[in-house]
């Protein structure tokens, strides 16, 4: 039989019990459902996980510090890495590092400990630079007030946490100003120092530490943590301007080691340094070639790996739950298909008495298998996307209760369409398989006998 | 009577079936020439076989020893697939109970046979009316079985067992189930379109009568053999 004479009777049996066929196609509608609310639940939580850590802009991203660097905080030290001797991370440094091929910005890490007073009350805190590209890494995304107006703007852009400390009402505060305390720190002339004269003093090019004062008006709030913490600096909760904060000349961490050191003070150097590529995927390279010119480097790829590899587990789980219901319905498509072939065997005896050959018997019945697998797959993708937004919707619900924002909870990409779609359709063949080549071996001679 | 190669010749046809122990002989070693263009009719008791030999020379069911040749052919020795196409393609067939599908109309029960033979459906319209119109139902094309009358219903049939055209018309009690004046009018139908067509026709009865008085040689069963066949005394019908 040609195959549209073939889909025609097949439509046309599937119509004639409709209740029966219109049940068992819901139930692997039902199935296909389960399978993409459950998957689309997998991808919309990785793609939410992998966009909350792009926006920390930690991926695209490589931290550059001093070989041999101090690695603070109590942790291991490093191993030492064999190659080019150790150099330091000063203005050079930055340009060299600049050079190289697919760098979009460097941009040194200025992080210094500082007392805030507001409201005649000291609140001590971490305060960092953000450069101005920070604006677009979508980590402001959501904030309340605005970015800061110009690169050099002395203004502030507080986290959440931080201005919960300053006021019982974080949003009045936008709009205030801010005393920020900090050590600047002064070079002193290498020729007048005087062994032991000055407790304040250093020798051999140090310098002498004043504490200086600033007003900054603060623009925004913040509740995401554009400055995560590394390095062993804890989390900055003050934001400033990159260029602000880097001309008040803040006494660093790595300052009192470079006095040890020795090294001369008339060159800036930075404690680390962010290199940001064009895309995650060149970081490995990069990170490799910043460490051939003798510094250490890390990025975060390697959570990044271990982040895919666990939700491609996750996915394989939650598919198998999926696929249950599924497994459920196609049960439904046999033991619809195998009344049909007891209700139908005077028919099949007829058909095969006017000429139909075994194979058209069979062709007959798994083509109808695969027109109520293909009906559920469709119906079943469109419940399962509602049932995604059902819960994206209530998750939503209950998150602006908490005073937190909205997520895009599940996703369903093409690619699970057409997956869920085909699946649905196989599955339903394979369920089509056996009712069929039992339809196909039925003796003419009894079924037509059949009343 | 044609004296050309017989339309069918069975050659020690014998079906058996095994009932647990039992094998119970259905058919048991009958030969038989059909010359072409005959009209045949196949009488006995119930379970006297000519059921079996019918579904046999139809090719819905296999002998267990013996040869049945049609068309040239030993449909015995054919393939499930070649078998199909048999009955496909020269065996038309009609039945007691009509086995019309009762939810499709007369055109799509009568168009079932040429979607099975892949004929073109640009051709199937008129293919289809044609048949309706030599048993004279043309005007019911869009009606459904159950609408019709046992006469029309089994007229219908007949239409479907034409439509592709077959050599061999095989009918399985085809009044069983009709009046007598009804079952008259289908027969007289049956002799006309063999007339017309040229057709072979073997017709399984239990109605001697009738049978005498419409077909040309009477085959008689008995215990799954050929007890006798004769030329039929042709009654006042002819």
């Amino acid at each position: 039989m040609k195959s549209r004479d073939l889909t025609d009777l097949a439509l046309r049996n599937l119509r004639e019990a409709l209740l029966r066929n219109a049940l068992t196609t819901l139930g692997v509608a039902v199935g296909v459902a389960s399978l993409v609310a459950m998957l689309s639940l997998g991808v919309g939580l990785q793609q939410l996980a992998s966009k909350r850590l792009s926006q920390s802009g930690l991926f695209d991203t490589i931290f550059v510090t001093p070989k041999n660097n101090f690695r603070g905080m109590g942790r291991p030290q490093r191993e030492a890495e064999t190659g080019k001797p150790p150099r330091s991370l000063d203005e050079d440094a930055r340009k060299e590092i600049e050079k190289l091929p697919n760098v979009i910005e460097v941009y040194p890490q200025v992080r210094f400990f500082t007392e805030v007073r507001f409201n005649g009350k000291p609140f001590a805190t971490v305060v960092a630079g953000m450069p101005d590209s920070s604006k677009d890494s979508g980590s402001f995304d959501g904030m309340q007030g605005n970015f800061f107006s110009s690169p050099t703007a002395n203004e502030a852009i507080l986290q959440i946490e931080f201005a919960k400390d300053l006021s019982d009402k974080p949003a009045s505060l936008v709009g205030q100003e801010l005393v920020l305390r900090y050590a600047e720190r002064q070079a002193m002339p290498v020729s007048t120092a005087d062994p032991g004269s000055n407790p304040g003093d250093t020798t051999g090019g140090g310098f002498s530490v004043v504490p200086k004062e600033l007003r900054l008006k603060i623009v925004g709030i913040v509740e995401t943590e554009p400055a995560a913490g590394y390095g062993g600096y804890g989390n900055a909760r003050l934001l400033m301007p990159l260029a602000t904060a880097s001309t008040l000349r803040a006494a660093q961490v790595n300052d009192l080691r470079d006095i040890v050191r020795g090294t001369t003070s008339e060159k800036v150097t930075y404690p680390a340094l962010s290199v940001r590529a064009k895309s995650p995927s060149q970081v490995e390279a990069l990170e490799a070639s910043i460490k051939n010119m003798g510094f250490a480097a890390f990025s975060l790829l390697d959570a990044s790996k271990s982040l895919r590899t666990f939700f491609s587990v996750f996915d394989l789980l939650l598919g198998i739950f999926g696929s249950l219901a599924l497994a459920v319905a196609t049960l439904g498509i046999v033991n619809t298909l195998v009344m049909a072939i007891l209700e139908r065997r005077r028919e099949i005896g007829v058909l095969k008495a006017l000429g139909a050959a075994d194979s058209d018997v069979q062709q007959l019945f798994i083509v109808e298998a695969g027109v109520m697998g293909f009906l559920g797959g469709i119906f079943g993708v469109l419940f399962g996307w509602l049932l995604g937004r059902a819960l994206t919707f209530g998750t939503n619900v209950y998150l602006k209760r908490q005073n937190l924002n909205p997520i895009q909870l599940s996703s369903v990409p093409w690619w699970l369409v057409i997956a869920a779609l085909a699946f649905a359709v196989l599955v339903s063949l394979a369920a089509g398989l056996y009712p069929a080549s039992r339809a196909a071996k039925l003796n003419p001679v009894d079924a037509l006998r059949y009343e | 009577m044609p004296t050309t190669e017989p339309a069918i010749q069975l050659d020690h046809v014998s079906r058996n079936y095994t009932m647990g122990d039992a094998t119970i002989r259905a058919v048991n070693e009958v030969s038989l020439s059909v010359p072409a263009n005959e009209f045949l009719a196949l009488l006995g008791s119930s379970g006297s076989g000519k059921s079996t030999l019918l579904n046999l020379i139809a090719g819905l069911d296999r002998p267990t020893s013996g040869a049945i040749h049609t068309n040239g052919q030993n449909i015995a020795a054919l393939s499930s697939l070649d078998l199909a196409r048999y009955r496909r393609n020269t065996i038309g067939m009609i039945f007691q109970s009509f086995n019309l599908l009762p939810r499709m109309t007369l055109e799509e029960n009568i168009e079932l046979p040429l979607r099975l033979a892949e004929v073109d459906r640009s051709e199937r319209p008129a293919r289809v009316r044609e048949a309706l119109e030599r048993v004279r139902l043309a005007h019911r094309l869009g009606h459904r079985p159950t609408e019709l009358s046992g006469g029309e219903q089994q007229r219908v049939a007949i239409a479907r067992a034409l439509v592709n055209r077959p050599k061999i018309l095989l009918a399985d009690e085809p009044t069983g189930n009709l009046d007598s004046a009804t079952g008259e009018a289908i027969l007289s139908l049956l002799r006309d379109l063999r007339t017309q067509l040229g057709m072979t026709i073997v017709m399984v009865t239990h109605e001697r009568p009738l049978a005498e008085r419409y077909a040309d040689r009477l085959a008689i069963m008995g215990d799954g053999k050929l007890l006798s066949a004769t030329e039929s005394p042709r009654g006042t019908a002819q």
